[in-house]
């Protein structure tokens, strides 16, 4: 049997949209496929070695289930985006769902490959020093060299 | 049912229940079957296809009282 391939691109920096890839990619490794993680522009903040800065907002996220109804005035106010990453990493524990870094080193320990899109690390003048070190470096190239020959290839 | 190894995965959710039998089933030998407890409702699914498509055997699971147990066979 040939080795089923994944490759996913992730977009998204927040704390919600941080969960579908390093999810599917861990998951994808542990039934035995090849898995690639092409991270780009707000993806990027996944790779880095501190995931603490990751936060969700509830401004303009109205499909956020909230305790109470809560106005947009109020979303803006200062501390309400730490607010809500607070309670959704409490909601997250209580029902038992991984952190992100303990998915991310799942991901890492099951031999997922991660590559940094190099072009938006240099627009983001992020240093290479900010991420992870076991990662690859790469453009869309590189990313279509491996998806061009995948099974699944998802944008997140 | 007969097992040579088991782990509790109660309180964890998708995708840890899986992620946790296929490191547990690494250690193991062919034949050797593993018992999972889990309370993810998800899971009886998961499992199942974890096992379709892995190869290796999920030979029983059984409900009670909201406690799933699974056992699987190593390829």
């Amino acid at each position: 049997m040939t080795t089923k391939k994944m490759a996913i691109i992730a977009t998204k920096g927040t704390l919600d949209m941080a969960y579908p890839p390093f999810i599917l990619a861990s998951t994808a490794a542990a039934l035995g496929y090849e898995v690639q993680v092409f991270f780009t522009f707000y993806g990027l903040q996944l790779l880095r070695k501190d995931l603490s800065t990751v936060m969700i907002s509830p401004l303009a996220n109205p499909a956020m289930p909230m305790p109470v109804p809560m106005p947009v005035m109020v979303q803006m106010l200062p501390g309400m985006e730490s607010m809500a990453t607070m309670m959704m990493k409490q909601k997250l524990k209580k029902h038992g769902v991984a952190s992100l870094q303990e998915l991310r080193d799942l991901c890492l320990e099951a031999e997922v490959k991660f590559v940094a899109c190099q072009m938006t690390v240099d627009l983001f003048e992020f240093e290479k020093s900010e991420f992870i070190d076991n990662i690859e470096y790469g453009g869309a190239a590189t990313f279509l060299g491996f998806a061009g020959d995948t099974d699944i290839c998802l944008f997140v | 049912m007969n097992f040579d190894k088991e782990f509790d995965a109660s309180g964890l959710s998708c995708p840890l229940p899986i992620l946790k039998t296929k490191k547990a089933l690494a250690d193991m030998s062919s034949g050797q079957v593993l018992k999972v407890i889990a309370t993810d409702s998800g899971s009886v699914k998961d499992m199942q296809a974890f096992a379709d498509q892995t190869g290796n055997a999920l030979l029983a699971t059984e409900e009670v009282s909201g406690k799933f147990t699974f056992f699987m066979k190593k390829k």
